[in-house]
């Protein structure tokens, strides 16, 4: 839940900031829509030129801004209220949690890559003599010997350092009783390295270590690939986890504001909530009056109008007027806790998704292994001798060794996921997109996600909203927004006062007239339940403006290409049971919901889990957050609050809801991709594997077999840059 | 062919170079803000080492 501090930036953010040596401090904020040279030279430019400043870096690929303040105390509200200025919208980080940010699995990953990159060209460089020897140049055994020990000696260390990650994940899953890919991979990379030291000693031919390293580097690829891919999502989350700890102006004794992390506001506490900041605990309101936007707590688009003595809830967004709260649960306690406990229990759900990888490595590795052991078994019995024997068994770990199949998967992954961000969609990790492939029912939230989610004038082109826009100029309400939106270009009524939560009045062309809620104008106050806004000069008749939740324009066409892939669809909506019956209709979809809590929700996707089906669900609001992280996949619009986009797998920009399609499509075609490349992988082993056994495989056609099979893979996976197109 | 025995430490010893200076860029922080990196060489000011703050 991010919390935008409008104009005015007041109050003590000494809690916000990171000591550092020489009684320095940092000041770590999220910043929003910098994009380019331009942004950073003026945001980094004006920070740094504020007085206690002492240096200002931006990050442009992750969007955090560093600020450092001087031994004199800087003003860390100057800094937003600067950023503000200058039309970025900005968030400070919980200081404890951007000390967390810091992606040390990808620089080691990146430097075992160099490493292995490093050992395979070099050991590759006395390689070459070796393969010439074996084709009969001329390579007197000294020389060979010699070679081998050159390469030997720097492939051995490169590929002990670079097949950390791979020994230590193997390590880890034999404990837990289970093989995963990087147990053949260990295995294979270690008994080669020894088998190829005996030969080497015992001054024989085959010789490996290049093999072993290059196996490793390649592999390295693959899984450096799949790091990035759930980077930038894990980044995504620290973000936003770093973000649910905003700051609520909390006020003493005296009346000061003090900036608090939410976790610690206590019950009790006086809350000052100001137009277009969010709720951030649940409470009471003790002085103030104005309408709180619920839509992304309820989804209901009705804003509701409160005053003292009425409650008000953790997430809502205050419209017109500053409230001041009495809080009444504390962060930890409030209704945005429990969602946030129920997406937990969600999340847990889906980590026990077995991987596409896994489970081919599920059936690969008793395989691979078996015919290894028979190898050595067979070949002694029938009177090889068990140097021979042993030979040939490693020739067979190290040419089925999962060098495509490691690269099979994430290649793909990365293509699809390559080709879906440039449509706007942003996918989070490898595995959301196998699930998203194996979708065959799609749930959908109605406000803000089958409509636009704010609301639009039912009736533009009535004579009297020509008559009001005057009026509705002067507000910031949303609903006189979007009047004032469907007549642009008129004048700005004159000696306006508004009345938070009920109303405008002013002056046009001498005449006083009133915008507002129905008791405020003087209108028959209706129970019909839909917005509306009520306009009238001063004993003059009283017009009602209806307004609506406009369906996305692509809503329909959307559905049916959902209907036409064969996926059922469903709409499961907090809302009230009428809008809802009209959207459904209007859509043709038969199986819907009204007035759901988010518990209900989650049940309802719950229940469909039960009855084997793989459920998609796209939402946006924080009562959505719940069935989106129970879900099997789950999708959510660039607009929908962060704890929903952080509970969604798919993250899509823009107005269109096509993007489901389009995300679908790609994420079908990745994993016949997928299958693709493991059943190229399954036939190059069929091959190979007798080939080994039978001895004819030398070190020479073991290098090129393994990089010939993996550019097969990667060549395959590339294909996906054409889906969809 | 005693060449070989010159050339091929020295071969090594470049690579390692390379290796190093690999190494160093890591830590130095080059690879943590790849967008921000392209557009700085467009900013006039010169500017100090990357990672910063």
């Amino acid at each position: 839940m991010a919390l935008t501090y409008g104009a005015a930036a007041q109050g003590d953010f000494s809690a916000f900031l990171r000591p550092g040596p020489d009684q320095s401090s940092t000041l770590d904020l999220l910043v929003k829509g910098a994009r380019c040279a331009a942004c950073l030279a003026k945001i980094e430019g004006q920070v740094a030129a504020l007085s206690g400043v002492t240096n200002a870096r931006l990050n442009l690929t992750t969007g955090k801004l560093s600020v450092r303040f001087g031994r004199q105390a800087g003003d860390p509200g100057a800094v937003i209220a600067t950023l503000e200025r200058l039309g970025y919208p900005t968030t400070l980080y919980d200081p404890a949690q951007a000390a967390a940010v810091q992606d040390r699995e990808g620089k080691r990953l990146l430097m075992a890559l160099a490493v292995a990159g490093f050992g395979a060209a070099n050991a590759m460089m006395f390689s070459v003599p070796l393969w010439a020897g074996l084709f009969g140049q001329e390579l007197g055994p000294a020389t060979r010997t010699f070679m081998q020990w050159a390469s030997g000696l720097i492939a051995a260390p490169c590929a002990l350092y670079a097949g950390m990650p791979f020994f230590e994940s193997a390590w880890r899953s034999v404990k837990a009783g289970r093989a995963n890919m990087d147990v053949p991979i260990s295995l294979g990379v270690i008994l080669t390295l020894l088998i190829s030291f005996q030969e080497t000693l015992l001054r024989g031919r085959d010789a490996y270590f290049d093999a072993a390293v290059s196996l490793l580097f390649l592999l390295l690829i693959g899984r450096w690939l799949d790091h990035q891919l759930r980077a930038r999502a894990q980044s995504a989350a620290a973000d936003l986890l770093a973000m649910q700890a905003p700051a609520a102006a909390v006020l003493d004794a005296t009346g000061a504001e003090r900036r608090t992390p939410i976790g610690d506001v206590a019950v009790g506490d006086r809350v000052l909530v100001r137009p277009g900041e969010r709720v951030p605990v649940d409470g009471v309101v003790a002085s103030g009056c104005s309408e709180l936007d619920n839509a992304l707590l309820t989804g209901e688009t009705a804003p509701q109008t409160v005053g003292p003595g009425l409650a008000c809830r953790a997430g809502a967004l205050n419209l017109s007027g500053a409230l001041h709260l009495t809080a009444t649960a504390r962060a930890e306690d409030s209704a945005v806790a429990e969602i946030a406990r129920l997406i937990e229990a969600g999340a847990q759900a889906k980590s026990r998704y077995v991987r596409l990888a896994d489970r081919a490595a599920g059936i690969y590795v008793p395989v691979v292994h078996t015919a290894a052991a028979l190898t050595f078994g067979l070949g002694w019995a029938l009177g090889l001798g068990p140097r021979e024997a042993l030979l040939r068994a490693v020739a067979v770990l190290i040419i089925t060794c999962p060098c495509a199949l490691g690269l099979a998967v994430p290649a793909v992954q990365i293509a699809a996921s390559s080709r879906l961000f440039r449509k706007g969609v942003l996918v989070k990790s490898g595995a959301a997109l196998e699930r998203l492939a194996e979708v065959d029912h799609v749930v959908f939230d109605k406000t803000g996600v089958l409509t636009l989610g704010r609301p639009q004038l039912i009736d533009p082109a009535s004579g009297a909203v020509a008559l009001a826009a005057p009026l509705a100029r002067a507000s910031s309400h949303p609903l006189a927004r979007a009047l004032a939106a469907a007549c642009p270009g008129t004048e700005i009524a004159e000696r306006v006062t508004e009345t938070p939560g009920v109303g405008v009045e002013g002056w046009i062309g001498g005449r006083r007239a009133r915008l507002g809620r129905a008791d405020f104008v003087g209108a028959p106050v209706s129970t019909s339940g839909e917005t509306e806004l009520w306009f009238g000069f001063d004993g003059d008749v009283r017009v009602r403006l209806g307004f609506r939740d406009e369906l996305r324009p692509d809503a329909l066409e959307t559905l049916n290409a959902l209907r036409a892939r064969g996926l059922s669809v469903e709409i499961l909506s907090g809302d009230l049971a009428g809008p809802v019956a009209e959207i459904a209709k209007a859509l043709g979809v038969a199986a819907w919901r009204a007035a759901l809590t988010p518990a209900d929700k989650a049940a309802a996707v719950d229940a469909l889990r039960a009855q084997d089906r793989k459920v998609l669900m796209v939402g946006d609001g924080l009562n959505d957050t719940a069935a989106l992280s129970k879900a099997h996949a789950a999708m959510a619009p660039g607009t929908a609050l962060d704890a929903s986009q952080n509970a969604a797998d798919l993250v899509f920009s823009g107005d269109e809801l096509g993007a489901v399609v389009t995300a679908i499509d790609v994420a079908r075609a990745a994993r016949r991709r997928a299958l693709e490349n493991f059943s190229f992988s399954a036939l190059y082993n069929l091959v190979a594997a007798p080939a080994a056994m039978l001895g004819v495989i030398n070190p020479f056609v073991a290098a090129l077999a393994m990089s010939g099979s993996s550019l097969v893979v990667t060549l395959n996976a590339l294909r996906m840059r054409r889906v969809g197109r | 062919m005693n060449i070989i025995f010159l050339l091929a430490p020295f071969s090594i010893l470049l690579a390692l170079t390379g290796l190093g200076a690999f190494w160093w860029t890591l830590r130095n922080g080059q690879y943590e803000d790849p967008v921000g990196d392209a557009e700085r060489i467009l900013m006039t000011d010169a500017d100090e080492s990357p990672g910063g703050v």
